[in-house]
């Protein structure tokens, strides 16, 4: 079936599908955190409007609820939370040199098309724009896995580990035509109980070697190598 | 008739180059604060150029004063295949997209010569930089220009955009990321902010100015012109390819004058966002230059992937 026969609600999930990819993308070559965490945001935003679509369109009016929930978490609170971190420790200027960066974005583009591979028998039994989403939302998890092995910032790992989060909830939305109310409101708790740990978790790192790179972790050997 | 529409479209083109230009310093003026100078003083600066005499240095071949008029006309010629207020042109129709990229490939072959004939160390820079950013730049836009011609099945300019405009509003994802990425290869391939600096004379970062360095008089205006030119190609590619509505597709008046007007206007607004670009963001490193090109060819490659996965049909 070709995009011109679908109808406009296919059209517009599957371009924010699209961009969605994109935001992972461009956080993975992001080596600013404070611009990383501003594409998260943004990321943020474009799940929060993809939920309020669905809702819509769906004529489901729980979905705005989660819509104002991912908008309240995701788009304003971690990213908050992260972005005073990062001033905190004065890192707001340091640009982290990301080693060999053009392989790393075609590994990127290698995920992609491997998360559509692994999908492709699904289109057996099922339509094509749940295909899609699910593809979309496996290279968004993917490419969040990579994102926090590349960095070396613990901020930046946790917003890898947000985005892998983001993937989720994107094919949960678009596949599932909206999940009961129960489930938003579990995963939306847990997304905050994450947050709050991983504030807890930056204070002990802070506090016993004195930055967010998790590289120096490594110094923490009791005999040298 | 079409033929004699072809010619005046060629003619527009070329006139109203400058005109872009004066804008786009226009806008920048607005936003930095200072005092623009006039819209038409692109012009007024060609004109002058024109008149003065050429200065050519002892040690110039036959290249270096030829050069000028190969790269004007190879110019005139790729913009007169892009439609530009028409569709459906015989001048479009008989080139593709593939002879567009051919035309300004050989107009920068030129320029790159006339940069090394003279046999100055900045010729030489400038020249080898040029190539450097254009053997990254001309494969993104290439993988660009492809979203399209596989979207409308076919590498010609006019028949792509007649299937883009009758197919109405639609949310092609693919469509979304070949814009950026030719937005990305025409900010590149125009010397622009952050790539190179086209006001600059700064001998460590000049690229396109390093190789026109030598030049004076009508050379030096007829390069000038040809730049701008490039620059309003560029534009009414991106205007036209993605935001086609307005262009006349029959060839009465009527519609002539507002596919002229829709243009001027799409031009104008996509100088602004030039403009606001241009201002806010710092001139880049040449070593990341290469990391912004992959960037781009990263995005005319998601492009290609996303119609094939997401849009095919299956």
């Amino acid at each position: 079936m070709n995009i011109e026969q679908q109808d406009f609600y296919t059209q517009a999930i599957l371009s924010l599908a699209a961009l969605v990819g994109l935001t992972s993308f461009l956080m993975l070559g992001q080596g600013r955190l404070l611009r990383l965490i501003f594409v998260f945001a943004l990321q943020g935003f474009l799940l929060s409007f993809t939920t309020a679509l669905a809702g819509f369109s769906l004529d489901n009016p729980h979905l705005y609820i989660s819509a104002v929930l991912t908008l309240l978490l995701k788009v304003i609170f971690i990213p908050w939370m992260l972005r005073r971190e990062v001033i905190l420790m004065n890192t707001q200027r340091d640009i982290e040199t990301l080693k060999n960066k053009t392989a790393l974005m075609m590994g990127g583009a290698g995920l992609m098309v491997f998360s559509y591979y692994v999908l492709h028998p699904i289109v057996q039994t099922t339509s094509p724009v749940m295909l899609n989403a699910l593809a979309v939302s496996l290279s968004v998890v993917l490419l969040g896995m990579l994102l926090m092995i590349t960095h070396r910032q613990a901020v930046a790992h946790v917003v890898g580990f947000m985005s892998i989060e983001n993937g989720l909830f994107f094919a949960a939305i678009v596949a599932t035509n909206g999940m009961p109310m129960v489930v938003e409101l579990g995963v939306a708790f847990d997304v905050l109980v994450a947050a709050v740990l991983f504030g807890i978790f930056f204070f002990h790192i802070r506090t016993s070697i004195d930055s967010l790179d998790v590289d120096r972790l490594n110094r923490l050997h009791e005999v040298d190598k | 008739m079409n033929w004699f529409i072809a010619i005046i479209q060629t003619f527009l083109f070329v006139a109203l180059a400058p005109l872009l230009a004066g804008w786009l310093k226009w806008c920048k003026c607005f936003l930095q604060n200072r005092r623009a100078p006039s819209l038409f003083q692109p012009y007024r600066d060609l004109l002058k150029l024109i008149r003065k005499q050429p200065v050519v240095a002892e040690h110039a071949s036959w290249v270096f004063t030829r050069a000028p008029y190969i790269i004007f006309s190879a110019t005139v010629l790729a913009a007169s295949v892009v439609p530009l207020i028409a569709l459906n042109l015989p001048t479009s129709a008989v080139a593709d997209v593939i002879v567009l990229v051919g035309f300004l490939g050989s107009a920068r072959f030129f320029l790159a010569l006339a940069g090394l004939d003279i046999g100055t160390a900045f010729g030489g820079m400038g020249s080898s930089r040029e190539m450097t950013v254009s053997s990254l730049a001309e494969p993104a836009m290439l993988m660009a220009v492809f979203t399209l011609s596989m979207a409308a099945s076919t590498t010609n300019l006019s028949v792509g955009i007649t299937h883009v405009l009758n197919e109405g509003l639609v949310l092609r994802p693919s469509f979304v990321f070949a814009l950026f990425a030719l937005i990305l290869v025409t900010i590149a391939e125009t010397g622009r902010i952050p790539i190179d600096n086209p006001t600059t004379h700064l001998e460590l970062t000049m690229i396109h100015e390093a190789m026109i360095l030598e030049y004076s008089g009508r050379h030096l205006a007829l390069i000038e012109w040809a730049s701008q030119l490039k620059l309003m190609l560029y534009g009414v590619l991106i205007a036209n390819i993605f935001f086609p509505w307005g262009i006349a597709e029959t060839s009465s008046l009527q519609t002539l004058g507002f596919g002229l007007l829709a243009i001027i206007g799409k031009l104008a607004l996509l100088a602004v966002f030039l403009g606001i670009s241009e201002t806010v963001v710092a001139k880049m490193r040449l070593f990341r230059v290469q990391e912004y090109l992959s960037f781009a060819y990263l995005l005319g490659l998601l492009g290609m992937l996303s119609h094939i996965i997401l849009e095919a049909s299956r």
